[in-house]
């Protein structure tokens, strides 16, 4: 007799074949992966002025849209997709099979990441090749770069998936979930230039990891001179870690405990 | 050790009691028919047994496990059974093929990916994306991925619901074969002949508990009920119930010297006796 798989190796197998199954659904790889491009096409035409010495809104934009995208991929994708998943009857098939939750969610974590990396890449390809945005020359800002990718990518997923149960059909689903991200993207600074917003509206952003991942990536692609621009003069990087392990710990206790396979 | 042991197992919702101490015990190997209308607790009790439902009250063991339990031992468990839903379905983005192989990965002694494809019948249609089969396709790649795992114990929900009569006979065929490699079976159905072709036993279930368990051939005293012999008498039907209907042919065959015209003999059906147990009678 065999050992079962374990969870880790099946979560690896779910990642490939979520990216797979993915890949075949035209539409929404197009959507999700132009979407942020095509934004910061309109939004750097639009707005081309410069907001600060040596910073352009095109910059200060493609922080927030490589920290939205982080937002709609993960969190947004994940709870409308899982209650389509779930309304179709897969996750209940899955549920009578050996394969833990834990695999499960390790499979929609690959996903969220992998197309992360793919959509920022394109982002990034665009904002240097016709935004004049600079790519940061600095080490530390790459790896600052880095954590904020796997952590945000991380987090935005458990909170996906614990979201995942409050739509009560996959049809509803998009109703519940796109308006409050539409919020957050408004009152997180990715948009409008965060300081210039009502102080309300920053506070209330404080809360929910949107802002202080737009902050965090404002850090890597905008000049260290622009961090006293900031609310707190400067890029608070301790801080959005620290606020990101919270919510990523929030996620994932809400998606083991909550998740639910089954309609009724 | 029987498969299945079940004692005075409840369940309700809200006010609705949907099973009402339910006794149930399915032995190694056999194969076992649970027949009822909606409603009467034939999902609730399967759901319960698969671990997909909590219950109310009673014991329930499911290959010596409590489907109530979770943790290792749960994918222990989940490991040596194989479930077929009454109704699924996926985006359909992946072919026949991937599917059975991804998921065959799931199980520490799986059947072979392609033999199980050759077993339902789905050879032709292996790089098939499942968006592109038909509905009874679907259900036979359904129970392709039932019995990936080779499980020990299979519990089939309505397994054929949209076959055609040649696709049934087919899945009948499957069934027998793994009845040979000792598979316990739990199945529930629609079709009576299902029943009959397939179980050793079945048991009907109305109104949230068991009226009776029997083989299919002694179920409602279908083996010992009358006979109904019908024939043709110059221009009106005959018919006659007896006891002893060899003996009625006889006395006819003198009186008709030979031939009877429109000769029937008939017994009760599985399903005239079913549908008299849940209170339903023939048309």
């Amino acid at each position: 007799m065999n050992k079962i798989p374990s969870a880790l190796s099946l979560g690896i197998r779910r990642g490939g074949l979520e990216i797979r199954q993915f890949l075949r659904q035209r539409e929404s790889v197009i959507f999700t992966l132009l979407f942020p491009v095509i934004l910061l096409v309109i939004f750097g035409s639009v707005f081309s002025d410069t907001i600060a010495p040596d910073v352009t809104f095109s910059q200060y934009f493609l922080a927030g849209m490589i920290a939205s995208g982080l937002v709609n991929t993960g969190f947004q994708g994940l709870a409308i997709t899982i209650p389509l998943e779930r309304d179709f009857g897969a996750l209940k098939r899955l549920r009578g099979t050996p394969m833990p939750a834990s695999s499960y969610f390790i499979g929609k974590a690959i996903l969220v990441f992998v197309s992360m990396v793919v959509q920022i890449l394109m982002l990034l390809g665009f904002g240097v090749a016709f935004f004049g945005v600079a790519m940061p020359s600095d080490a530390n800002k790459w790896i600052t770069f880095a954590w904020l990718t796997l952590l945000g990518s991380a987090c935005s997923t458990a909170l996906g998936i614990a979201f995942s149960v409050i739509p009560k059909s996959g049809r509803g689903a998009s109703a519940v979930v796109s308006p409050i991200v539409i919020i957050l993207q408004f009152f997180s600074g990715v948009f409008f230039i965060f300081t210039q917003l009502p102080s309300w509206m920053q506070q209330f952003a404080s809360i929910f990891p949107l802002k202080w991942l737009t902050q965090g990536m404002r850090s890597v692609f905008l000049p260290d001179s622009f961090a006293t621009q900031e609310v707190a003069k400067s890029w608070e990087n301790e801080r959005t870690f620290a606020v990101l392990v919270i919510w990523l710990i929030i996620g994932i206790f809400f998606a083991v405990r909550k998740f639910k396979w089954d309609r009724d | 050790m029987n498969a299945i042991e079940v004692n005075g197992l409840r369940k309700s919702y809200g006010d609705v009691h949907a099973v009402q101490g339910i006794d149930l015990s399915i032995a190694s190997g056999e194969i076992f028919a649970l027949l009822g209308p909606n409603g009467a607790g034939k999902t609730t009790t399967v759901e319960i047994l698969e671990g997909f439902r909590s219950r109310d009250g009673g014991d329930v063991s499911v290959l010596g496990f409590d489907p109530r339990e979770e943790g290792h031992a749960a994918r222990e468990w989940r490991n040596r059974i194989g479930i077929v839903l009454q109704s699924t379905s996926d985006s359909g983005d992946l072919t026949v093929i991937e599917t059975i192989e991804h998921f065959s990965g799931y199980y520490s002694n799986p059947r072979n990916v392609c033999e199980v494809i050759n077993a339902v019948g789905l050879d032709e249609k292996a790089g098939s994306l499942i968006r592109k089969l038909s509905g009874g396709q679907r259900r036979r790649l359904d129970v392709a991925l039932g019995i990936i795992g080779n499980p020990e114990l299979l519990f089939l929900d309505e397994p054929t619901t949209g076959f055609d009569p040649e696709a049934r006979r087919a899945f009948w065929a499957l069934i027998q074969q793994l009845r040979g490699n000792g598979t316990t079976i739990l199945l529930t159905t629609h079709y009576l002949d299902e029943a009959e072709a397939l179980a050793d036993r079945v048991g009907v279930i109305n109104n949230g508990q068991i009226i009776e368990i029997a083989t299919p051939t002694e179920l409602g005293g279908r083996s010992t009920a009358q006979a109904l012999v019908t024939w043709r008498d110059g221009s009106t039907m005959k018919s006659e119930n007896t006891n002893n209907p060899t003996a009625l042919v006889s006395k006819l065959m003198t009186k008709f010297n030979g031939e009877i015209p429109e000769l029937t003999v008939t017994r009760p059906s599985l399903e005239d006796i079913y549908l008299t147990m849940i209170g339903l009678t023939h048309e």
